[in-house]
Formats: structure tokens, C-alpha cells, sequence
């Protein structure tokens, strides 16, 4: 695991959500209404919908493509839908964000 | 052995035997149904509402098909029997199908009466009996502007009034001196007049008609006194008479109607008649009160469970016209014997009639104010003597015994077996043990369970009182759906509540408003959005994150997760400097796809979302903005060559389609909207089946609303016609902007228009010239908001971290 620095948390606005590009796809970097930062697989479990385009409330966001509503904290689908995204651990130093990523990716800039 | 049982005619009267014989009896018979009509069984009194534009052909269809194969009964749709054999106990349709029975049942109903006067044949000349002829008059209503109905009866003012509210010049004709003379007395027959008259509709009394002329269609009618009255539509109602053919043939006995005995048998001891078609005790009945009492009896007697026998009774009259209340049952000639307590209020429009005899009500008659209806005919049923109340009766029930005016203590204090329900012959008592017995809580409920105003709907009032009387808090008679989970106010509430509390932000909105959640749901955010964007143009600031993706990023996300990018194509028009700047920029961007759209433009599908500014950037560079493919906003005004070139134009469909889109881009509405514009009826530009079209004619604009061509299909209500294109902007607009501000969000026009009802849609529009002005400015005031190329904004720079990753993260170089 190395923790990789990925911006600030201004670059999120509040109830949105950023993506990081990675050689193993996109992750979508959320922030809630209360400043709590979530970051899961933008790929929706049920088919592949980019999660980070959704609409975010409460600790969850709508899918865009078929409204699955995922669970931020557990990367669960809530509700009556079955099935669960990737989370990935996040944690704010100072102003700066940094999620855990496989050992062999790191920032490339 | 199960029995064959075949009906002929699939009306209201054997569709309700049908539900009592399943009840009683379920399996005794294998059942077969003949109807001339092409259709299931439905409300027929309801279609005057249909005619209106209150209702529609679904909202009154009393079995669906699917009740048809619940229940095991075969329906022959648009098949009438021609024949009866009753030595061989067979019938046959006109479409040679045969069927024998063991049992038959005739209820074939009435044909209305044409008076045999010259030119009653002529094309454009319509009875009102079925759908069939409700659809003729709402075509003629569509292209035809003067109409005349002969016949000052109960349906031919229904059938005037819905003509009216079509938007048709509507003269009503009447050969007695007074309107519906049959059921009204002088004085409340013209009040009647009056009210008709005040509404539009002209009314001539004592005009007997001669002929109906023309050359080949209806031009008009010709009066015994020589008057001319042009009309383009005539429809005669003057009367109805029983539908007897068929039983004659067969030669069943037959008077006015199919003669049967009080038990719904005809002079065939294996056939029964009902309805309007049969004869019972020297009757023939045409309203459906007593009609279902037969149905009720011929089940049973189908069924073998009892000895019920037919017995007469008075049914009230009521004219279904929205906003014209009367009331009038019983016998109210005036005579040596009789006594009549009048009262009269002229400023309120209210005349109250009760005739007495020997101190028992005999008749009654109510205009302006029909409420104690009910209580008048109860006690003329039960043969009270009002002589300790003759003083205050006539002020109705709740003068009674006390100074109360309390509507619901007087329905509180009706007895057990006042009734209700008119058409149902449903009393108090029945309504409420069964709320109580069947734990009912909504009126869909109590109307499936005891049928208490379900079919002409005019008691439902009544019958809300009772549930309230009954359940107290736990009915809630504006029971509204919830916005969604978060809130328990439906949408009207909140856009009402926002706009009287003065609420100018979401989180206004849900602290004020009670919300459950702590930042609401993907539901309610974008309404809420789209409620305070409408009702605070200037105020407030759009809250993006409450957007759709699609209007986040203004462009249609694609299931891959790319997107699509739609520019406006003014009314469809293009030019070759348009079409070169897109070739450029799909070859620049590698766009993998270029479609033709449905809205008369193109769509370039495929593009990442990084790329999307620097396409905008190329396309505004040559002239292009969003099209808002995306937005619940406008999208597409589609148009017609029109007058530029072809040759039945009538005027500029073209033009005015880049006008209206060119005047109303930008602007968010409940739900998507899309125009069109043809140029003449030929309607190439499919204006019939828009949120709102226009027909271009000879004599100016004819507006158009309320079309639908995606999950449901539809066609539109006519608006009105006006006589210039600034005229046709200005209502299309105001249009626009009422939908707006009442519609729900995703809320079309047409559900819309449904639950508003087309008249009132119509009054505010057309007929109240300061309600148009007023919705027409605050439009043009919120424009001044919206008008912003969302594409330019971006490409200037604007939410840039909307289309960027945050960062991108690399294989570790081994080096490093
Ligand atoms: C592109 C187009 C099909 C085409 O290739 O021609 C299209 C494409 C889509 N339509 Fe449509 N509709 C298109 C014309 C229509 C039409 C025909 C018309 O407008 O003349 C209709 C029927 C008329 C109507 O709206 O009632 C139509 C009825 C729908 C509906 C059903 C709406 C309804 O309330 O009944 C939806 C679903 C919805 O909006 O929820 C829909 C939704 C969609 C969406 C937005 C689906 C979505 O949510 O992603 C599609 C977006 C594709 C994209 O990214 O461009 N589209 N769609 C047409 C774009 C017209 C334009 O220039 O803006
Ligand atoms: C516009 C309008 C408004 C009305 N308003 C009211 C009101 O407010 N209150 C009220 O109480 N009543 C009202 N009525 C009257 C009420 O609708 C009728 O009394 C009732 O529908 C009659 O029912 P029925 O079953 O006898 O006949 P219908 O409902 O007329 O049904 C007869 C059916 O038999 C079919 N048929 C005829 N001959 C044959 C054949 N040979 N083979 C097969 N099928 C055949 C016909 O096509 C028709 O579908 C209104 C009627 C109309 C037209
Ligand atoms: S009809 Fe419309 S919504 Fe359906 S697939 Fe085609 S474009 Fe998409
Ligand atoms: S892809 Fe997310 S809900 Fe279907």
C-alpha cells in the first residue's frame, strides 16, 4: 500500500465528486455535505455506470445511468439492488488528499 | 352442468348484472358477451367529461380486458347480433358468428331520435350516444368553428358545454320554451339559459327546425320561421328511444320498450331484457339508477337466489356541466292541490323549488345551490310530514333543529337509509359499516367496495363527509403522494409552501419544510432545484451538484460513459457553413458517431468528457450553441417548409418555429418540452403530437398542447386560435410559463394539463387577457436569467473541474 497524494480537498466541491485516472481504471473521490471524503471504483456494480457523475447525498450516490443508490462508506448497493464497488482507503493531511493505492502505482507528475 | 349465458350489448346495465351474477353466483354460467361497439364496458355517462377535455377515454373504462379473462367471459367487440333464434336458441352476428344459449340477455339500450327532417343525413350531422360520436365532434371541434345542437335536453347542453370548451362557436336549439323542460320548471330553466349564456354558448328557445341544409357537408339550419343559423357540426339530441329491433324480430313482445315483468323477464320465460331497452310496469327508464336495479334483479333471477321484483322510484336529474349546479326530482307541475315554498337569491344565483301536497314533499328543484339535494329527496322518498319544519325546510337540512351550518353535521345527522349515491341506489348506512368492515381508508377504496359515487361521481362530495364521519383523523382526504422518502409533502405542496414562506435555497427548503434526510435524495434535490430556479429567477443561485449529470455537464451521458453533444439547429434550418464546422470537429475529435436526430438536428455521439469544452469551443466558433438536448427545458421547436416553399403554406411555420426557439431557449421547465410549427393541416411537422404545436391556416395560428409520442402517445388539445404570430408567441409563452409554475418536476405537459383540467388551462390562457399578460412577463423576466450559452460559459472557463480528472496516477518507473 502506498498512500499517494491526489489534490486538495478544495478541488471537490461540496455533494460532488472527482475522478483519479489510474492504469487500473477510474476511481471517483467523493465529498459529502458534512466534508467526509469517500473514494470507491467509478464503476457501477450493476453495469459499470461512472459513479462519480452521480448525484451525491447523504453518505451515498445515485448512480447516473439506472439509479442504484451505492453506499459510500461500504461500497455496497442499498436498498433492494445486490452488489459492491471496490472501496478505497482516503485520508485528509493537511488540506491534501491521499488515498491508498496497489504498491506498484504512484503519482506519475 | 355450467349454462350458456349470451348477452347482447355490452352497456352499463349488463355489465353491472355480470359483477352482481359473479358475486352471487361465480361458475354457474359460461358467459358470452355481443357488443356492437368495438370496445370493453364503460362509463357512458362519463363521456360528457371525455367531450370536455376533463377526462379521458382510460379514466373511464369500467372493465379493462383484462376483467374479461379474469373472469372467463368472452367479449365479441364490434359485433351486433342480427338475428335471434328462439326455436333453436341460437343468435348471430353481423360478422356471422353463431352462438346458442341456454340463457339470453338483451340489453341493447336506446338509439337516439332523429327528426326526419330534410338534410338529416348530411355529413357532418352526429347523434351523442357512444365514444364513436364523442371522437366525431372532437375532430369537427378540431377543424370546424360553428356548431349547432339541436336539442335542449340533458345531453344536449352536455354536448354543448363540451363543444364550448373545445373551443367551437356553439348555439343550442330548443324547441320548448324553456331548457330541459322535462326536468326543470320555467324559472329554473332560465336560469339555466342564463348561466349557458353567460358562458358563451347562445341559446334559442321555441326554434323548430326545418331543415338542415347544404352541399354535400352541413352549411347550416333552417328554422320553421325561415332563420339561417350556419354551423359546420350539428348534433341532434332530442331524445332517445329504446332499442327494440332486434326483440320485435324475434318476436318477442314489445310496447315502448322490450316488455318484461318486474323480474326482468321478457314474454320468453329464457330470455331477459334490461336497460334502457326493456319496458318494466309501463316504464322506460334512461338514466341509470333504475337501470342497475334491473341488473340487480336479472342476476339474481340468473342465479336462482330470489324473489327480488322491480320497483319505480324517482331518479334526480343532474346536468354534469362543471360549474352549473342543478338538481331536480320528482313532480313539480303546478295544480289546484299543491303548495310550493320558493326561494330565491338572485345575487348568488341560487333558486330553490320545494312543491308540496297534503304537507309531503312531491318535487323539488335546486339551482345555484344543490347541497341539500339529497335531503330534499330523501324525505319525499320516506313521505315525511314537514309540517313542523315548513318554515325554515326550505333553507335545507341544517336549518333543522338548530342554527348550524356545519355541512358535515348535516350529513352527520342524515338517518341510516338516506341515500348517497343516486346512480347506485347506496345508502348511508351501507357506506359506512362497510368503511368499518373492510377497514377502508382512501375513496378508490369505498368506491370499489359499496360503488357509492362511481359512476356519475356527483355525490363523491358526500361521501369524502361520510369517511371523514367514519375515521375521523385517520382519513386524509388530500392523502398526497410524498415528493419521496425524505419529506412526506407532495410536490404541490412544497412549490406552494416555497413560494408563501419566501424559501430561496435548498437547505431553506428542507429545514423549513421539515426534510427527513440531512441532504435529501436524487429525487427531490433536482425538483427542489428546478422549484427555486422557476419561482426565483433573480434570487437564486443554481445548485449544480442537485443537477442530473446531463445538465451538470450539459451533454447526455452515453452508456459507455461518453457523451453526447446536440447543437441548435434554429427550427431544423441549417446551412453549409454549419455542416462544415460539424465535419471539422468530428474529424478533429475522432467523433465515433453523427447521427440524425428525431428534432430536426444532429447529434454527435461518442466524445469523452475531457474533450467536451474544446468541442464546444469549435462549434461556438462557428456560430453553435447547446441545444439542450439534455435539459428538462426546452429542446426542439420542429418546423415545415411553409410558406418559403411549399405550395399549400399558409403562413411562415418556418419562421415562426426559429422565433418561439429563439425566444424560449434556455429556460428550464418541469420536464422536457418540444414544439412544432406546420405550416397547414397537412401537419408535417408533427405539431398534433407536441408538448405545444401550432397548425399555421389561412386565418392565423391554431395552438396546439398536451401531445404526447414517447410512452404514451396522444394527441393534442386545441388551445385556441389567434390571428398573428405575435399573438401565437405571446400564448405560447404564457402557456409555458402556467406550466412552469403548477407543473411537478418530470411532470409533462400533457399529465400536466390532465390534472388541471384543459378548460381551466384554456380560461386562463385565452380568455383572461391579464393572467396571459402576467404569466408572459414573468417568463420574459426570467429569461433574462437563463439566456446563457451553458457550452460557452464552459468553454470560458467555468466549473473546469468539472471536466478534468483530479489527477492521474502512473506505474511506478522503476528508476524512481
Ligand atoms: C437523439 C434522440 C433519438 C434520435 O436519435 O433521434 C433521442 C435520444 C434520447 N432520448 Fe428521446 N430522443 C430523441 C427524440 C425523441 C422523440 C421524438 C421527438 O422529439 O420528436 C421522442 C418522443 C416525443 C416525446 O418526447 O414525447 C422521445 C422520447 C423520449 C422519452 C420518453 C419521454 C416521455 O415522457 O414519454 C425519453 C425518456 C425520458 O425522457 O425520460 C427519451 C430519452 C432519450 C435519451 C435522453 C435517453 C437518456 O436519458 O439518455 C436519449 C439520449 C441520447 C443522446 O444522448 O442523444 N426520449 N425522444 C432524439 C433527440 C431529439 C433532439 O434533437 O433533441
Ligand atoms: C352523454 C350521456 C350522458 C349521460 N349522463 C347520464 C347521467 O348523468 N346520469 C344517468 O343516470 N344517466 C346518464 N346517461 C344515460 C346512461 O348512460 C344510460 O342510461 C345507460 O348507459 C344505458 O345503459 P344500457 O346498458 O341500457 O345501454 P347502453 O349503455 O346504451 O349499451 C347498449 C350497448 O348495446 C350495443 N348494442 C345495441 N344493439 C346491439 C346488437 N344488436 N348487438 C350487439 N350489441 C348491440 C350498443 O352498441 C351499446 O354499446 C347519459 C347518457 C349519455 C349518452
Ligand atoms: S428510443 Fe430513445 S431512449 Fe430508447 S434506446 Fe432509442 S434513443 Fe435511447
Ligand atoms: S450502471 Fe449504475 S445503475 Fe445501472
Amino acid at each position: 500500500m502506498i498512500w499517494t497524494t491526489i489534490g486538495s480537498t478544495d478541488d471537490i466541491p461540496r455533494r460532488g465528486a472527482r475522478c483519479v485516472a489510474t492504469p487500473q481504471g477510474k476511481i471517483a473521490v467523493f465529498r459529502t455535505a458534512d466534508d467526509q471524503f469517500y473514494a470507491i471504483d467509478d464503476h457501477c456494480p450493476h453495469k459499470g455506470g461512472p459513479l462519480s457523475q452521480g448525484i451525491v447525498h447523504g453518505a451515498a450516490v445515485t448512480c447516473p445511468l439506472h439509479n442504484w443508490v451505492i453506499s459510500l462508506e461500504t461500497g455496497k448497493a442499498l436498498g433492494a439492488d445486490e452488489g459492491s464497488v471496490r472501496t478505497i482507503p482516503i485520508r485528509v493531511e493537511n488540506g491534501a488528499l491521499l488515498i491508498a493505492l496497489d504498491a506498484q502505482l504512484q503519482a506519475a507528475e | 352442468m355450467t349454462q350458456k349465458l349470451v348477452v347482447i350489448g355490452n352497456g352499463m346495465a349488463p355489465g353491472r348484472m355480470l359483477e352482481n351474477l359473479l358475486e352471487t353466483a361465480p361458475g354457474a354460467y359460461e358467459v358470452t358477451i355481443f357488443n356492437a361497439e368495438p370496445r370493453v364496458n364503460y362509463d357512458r355517462i362519463m363521456l360528457s367529461p371525455v367531450l370536455s377535455g376533463e377526462k379521458s377515454y382510460d379514466d373511464i373504462v369500467i372493465h379493462g380486458d383484462g376483467w374479461y379473462i379474469d373472469n372467463g367471459v368472452t367479449l365479441y367487440k364490434g359485433h351486433r347480433i342480427v338475428a335471434i333464434d328462439r326455436a333453436a336458441k341460437t343468435v348471430t352476428s353481423d360478422k356471422g358468428v353463431t352462438e346458442n344459449y341456454d340463457k339470453l340477455v338483451i340489453a341493447t339500450g336506446s338509439v337516439p331520435f332523429i327528426i326526419p327532417v330534410p338534410g338529416k343525413d348530411l355529413p357532418g350531422v352526429l347523434t351523442y350516444r357512444d365514444l364513436d360520436d364523442v371522437h366525431a365532434m372532437m375532430l369537427a371541434a378540431q377543424s370546424r368553428d360553428k356548431a349547432v345542437v339541436i336539442g335542449g335536453g340533458l345531453l344536449g347542453l352536455e354536448a354543448a358545454a363540451g363543444l364550448k370548451a373545445r373551443g367551437m362557436d356553439v348555439t343550442v336549439l330548443h324547441v320548448m320554451p324553456t331548457l330541459m323542460e322535462r326536468q326543470l320548471d320555467p324559472a329554473a330553466g332560465y336560469l339555466l339559459q342564463k348561466a349557458l349564456e353567460a358562458r358563451g354558448i347562445e341559446v334559442l328557445t321555441r326554434a323548430n327546425t326545418k331543415a338542415i341544409i347544404g352541399d354535400g357537408k352541413v352549411e347550416g339550419v333552417e328554422l320553421a320561421d325561415g332563420t339561417i343559423i350556419p354551423a359546420t357540426l350539428v348534433v341532434m339530441a332530442v331524445g332517445i328511444r329504446p332499442n327494440t329491433a332486434l326483440a320485435k324480430d324475434a318476436g318477442l313482445e314489445v310496447g315502448r320498450g322490450i316488455v318484461t315483468d318486474d323480474k326482468m323477464l321478457t314474454s320468453d320465460p329464457d330470455i331477459f331484457a334490461l336497460g334502457e331497452c326493456a319496458e318494466v310496469g309501463g316504464n322506460v327508464y334512461g338514466l341509470v339508477a333504475p337501470l342497475y336495479q334491473m341488473a340487480r334483479i336479472a342476476a339474481v333471477g340468473l342465479a336462482g337466489t330470489g324473489q327480488d321484483r322491480f320497483v319505480h322510484s324517482e331518479t334526480p336529474t343532474k346536468l354534469k356541466v362543471t360549474g352549473i349546479d342543478l338538481y331536480s326530482v320528482g313532480d313539480f307541475a303546478d295544480g289546484k292541490d299543491r303548495e310550493e315554498i320558493v326561494l330565491r337569491d338572485a345575487s348568488a344565483g341560487v333558486y330553490k323549488r320545494v312543491i308540496l301536497r297534503d304537507d309531503r314533499i312531491i318535487g323539488t328543484v335546486l339551482f345555484g345551490d344543490t347541497a341539500d339535494g339529497g335531503w330534499f329527496a330523501d324525505l319525499q322518498k320516506k313521505q315525511t310530514d314537514i309540517s313542523q319544519m315548513r318554515d325554515t325546510l326550505i333553507f335545507g337540512q341544517s336549518f333543522q333543529g338548530g342554527p348550524s351550518a356545519d355541512p358535515l353535521a348535516a350529513v352527520a345527522a342524515l338517518s341510516d337509509d338516506a341515500e348517497i349515491c343516486g346512480c347506485n341506489g347506496i345508502c348511508k348506512g351501507q357506506i359506512t359499516s362497510t368503511i368499518t368492515s373492510k377497514s377502508l381508508t382512501t375513496l378508490d377504496g369505498v368506491r370499489a367496495h359499496t360503488k357509492a359515487s362511481a359512476s356519475c361521481g356527483t355525490c363523491t362530495g358526500l361521501v369524502e363527509k361520510l369517511m371523514v364521519l367514519t375515521l375521523g383523523d385517520a382519513y386524509n382526504p388530500a392523502a398526497v403522494t410524498p415528493m419521496c422518502g425524505c419529506t412526506d409533502l407532495g410536490h404541490d405542496d412544497v412549490r406552494r409552501l416555497i413560494v408563501a414562506k419566501g424559501l430561496k435555497t435548498i437547505p431553506a427548503v428542507m429545514q423549513e419544510l421539515e426534510w427527513k434526510t440531512s441532504c435529501g435524495c436524487a429525487k427531490c434535490r433536482p425538483a427542489l432545484n428546478y422549484y427555486l430556479v422557476c419561482d426565483w429567477p433573480a434570487d437564486y443561485a443554481d445548485d449544480y451538484q442537485s443537477r442530473f449529470i446531463n445538465e451538470r455537464a450539459h451533454a447526455n451521458i452515453q452508456k459507455d460513459g461518453t457523451y453526447s453533444v446536440v447543437p441548435r439547429m434554429w427550427g431544423g434550418m441549417t446551412s453549409s457553413k454549419e455542416l462544415r464546422a460539424i465535419a471539422d470537429v468530428v474529424d478533429k475529435f475522432s467523433i465515433p458517431a453523427v447521427k440524425v436526430t428525431g428534432g430536426q438536428r444532429i447529434d454527435m455521439l461518442g466524445i469523452a468528457k475531457e474533450d467536451l469544452p474544446a468541442v464546444w469551443a469549435d462549434l461556438g466558433q462557428a456560430g453553435f450553441v447547446s441545444g439542450h438536448a439534455y435539459a428538462k427545458g426546452l429542446r426542439t421547436v420542429k418546423t415545415c417548409v411553409g410558406t418559403d416553399w411549399c405550395r399549400f403554406g399558409t403562413q411562415d411555420s418556418t419562421g415562426l418555429g426559429i422565433r418561439i426557439e429563439k425566444f424560449m431557449w434556455g429556460s428550464w421547465t418541469p420536464a422536457k418540452l418540444k414544439m412544432g410549427v406546420s405550416g397547414c393541416p397537412r401537419n408535417c411537422a408533427e405539431a398534433t403530437c407536441k408538448d405545444i404545436g401550432v397548425i399555421c391556416v389561412d386565418s392565423g395560428f391554431e395552438i396546439h398542447f398536451a401531445g404526447a409520442a414517447g410512452l404514451d402517445i396522444k394527441g393534442t388539445e386545441i388551445l385556441g386560435q389567434v390571428k398573428t404570430e405575435d399573438d401565437a408567441l405571446v400564448h405560447i409563452v404564457a402557456l409555458t410559463q402556467m406550466y412552469r409554475e403548477q407543473g411537478r418536476y418530470l411532470e409533462r405537459i400533457y399529465k400536466w394539463a390532465k390534472r388541471i383540467g384543459v378548460a381551466e388551462i384554456r380560461r386562463q390562457i385565452m380568455d383572461d387577457a391579464d393572467k396571459r399578460q402576467a404569466y408572459y412577463e414573468r417568463f420574459v423576466f426570467s429569461q433574462k436569467f437563463a439566456q446563457v450559452d451553458p457550452w460557452e460559459e464552459r468553454v470560458s472557463g467555468k466549473d473546469k473541474h468539472e471536466f478534468r480528472p483530479m489527477a492521474t496516477v502512473g506505474y511506478a518507473q522503476a528508476a524512481e
